[in-house]
């Protein structure tokens, strides 16, 4: 596996705080990944490290193999950042935006970007004061798609676009990824509009990684299962409830299925993508990390 | 070929479109030679990740239904089961409504019938792996 990122132990305090801890992850190189978890989880505190805009206070993290922060230039050549305020110089007209990309970066596509927003139908004299929400979000896209990055970090790339815009920056999104081949790395706190853009996922929740993995494993491999009245959470040695609801004659408890078939004589259904990550966001003590991981934090 | 996705159906999106190729092939839309759209030609309509439009194709090229020609497309392939003929739809078609007229004067609703029908097409299925 071609790794684009790499966390090992990773933490970031501020003061008595952990905003980031014991962050351990690989998130592989040719795939959408979805950062997701609740406000505060750490989603832009490791994006921030992933770009050495923040250090880390123990542990390490690697983007293609070198640090962001003893190797900058390095890792700054080959990944577009996109922060959730998405600042532009609003005084700038579009082209002077990209004017400024060109000055400011040597793998700079010029042709790309423009021919980029010109499809989108924004003028390259449309002053960035005067854009929508949604020529707002496109035009930083463009500025960090210039550069030809091998790894684009977006962080709720989607907040504040209505859903028609959503879906136009997604559209964009899918389209370069599909013709460029690189990697994307988008957080979000609302899962359902990540389902089909994303093919793998992370689910950060309090500081800490609770899910790392495929999406299409993960959804196959969790199911919702009715039960008569369960006293115990412990249903089957090769099943873990991840979360259990129960009224007065029935339980319904959300699993990870081991390798053996869950209780043929229950009710069993599938869970989509979005009740699964409730389900591990409900319950912080529970994790799905790939073996490695397991073995090191123990 | 236009795909389309349903969003409640809880099936993954890749089994989607291979099911929808599938079906195209059975009843006819698609026969062998038609062009299936590229994967970007995909990604552009449905705004979906690439990676599962290749794993659609993937999965559909090793059940030896398409073949991918680099530089040219995917195919459908040569010597693929013909779609149905019409006359041996019909005579199918007469026996499960002559079983369904017995299910529900067994007290069967839809699910029983499902899962009746779900059951059996499992254990045909592992009677003729087992053979």
């Amino acid at each position: 596996m071609n790794v684009a990122l790499n966390a090992c132990g990773l933490g970031k305090r501020y003061g008595n705080s952990w905003a980031l801890r014991d962050c351990s992850l690989r998130v592989p190189a040719g795939r959408i990944t979805g950062l997701v978890g609740p406000n505060g989880a750490g989603k832009t505190t490791l994006l921030r490290m992933a770009v050495g805009l923040l250090g880390a206070t123990s542990g390490e993290i690697s983007v293609f193999g070198w640090s962001p922060t003893e190797d900058p230039a390095l890792v700054l050549a080959r990944v577009g950042f996109v922060p959730q305020e998405r600042p532009l110089y609003s005084g700038f007209t579009v082209g002077e935006i990209l004017q400024l990309g060109r000055h400011l970066n040597p793998r700079w596509d010029q042709a790309g970007a423009a021919a980029r927003l010109k499809r989108l139908d924004i003028g390259l004299n449309r002053k960035v004061a005067h854009l929508s929400g949604g020529q707002h979000a496109q035009v930083s896209l463009a500025l960090a798609l210039g550069k030809r990055p091998d790894l684009l970090l977006l962080d709720e790339p989607l907040s504040n676009l209505d859903p028609l815009a959503r879906r136009e920056f997604m559209k964009a999104l899918v389209e370069v990824v599909a013709a460029e081949g690189l990697s994307v790395i988008l957080s979000s706190h609302v899962v359902a509009e990540l389902e089909r853009v994303c093919d793998h996922l992370v689910i950060l929740n309090g500081g800490r990684v609770q899910v790392v993995g495929d999406i299409d494993e993960l959804v196959a491999t969790h199911k919702l299962q009715i039960a008569p009245r369960q006293d115990s959470d412990v249903i089957d040695s090769d099943a873990t409830v991840i979360q259990a609801t129960h009224t007065d004659g029935q339980s319904a408890m959300l699993v990870k299925v081991g390798s053996r078939a869950v209780r043929p004589d229950w009710e069993v259904h599938d869970v989509s993508l979005e009740e699964m990550v409730l389900a591990y966001l409900g319950n912080p003590a529970a994790a799905d990390l790939p073996a490695p991981v397991m073995q090191k934090a123990g | 070929m236009l795909f389309h996705l349903d969003a409640r159906s809880g099936m993954p999106t890749y089994m989607q479109l291979v099911n929808q190729v599938r079906r195209a092939t059975r009843n006819g839309t698609l026969r062998a030679g038609d062009r299936l759209p590229t994967a970007r030609e995909v990604v552009a309509a449905l705004t979906i990740n690439p990676n599962t439009v290749l794993k659609a194709y993937t999965q559909l090229e090793s059940e030896g239904l398409v073949i991918s020609r680099p530089g040219l497309g995917t195919f459908i392939a040569q010597g693929i089961p013909a779609p149905l003929a019409p006359a041996l739809q019909r005579q199918l078609r007469r026996a499960l409504d002559a079983w369904i007229r017995n299910a529900v004067s067994a007290g069967l609703d839809r699910e029983g019938m499902l899962a009746l029908i779900n059951l059996a097409i499992d254990e045909n299925k592992k009677a003729a792996h087992v053979a």
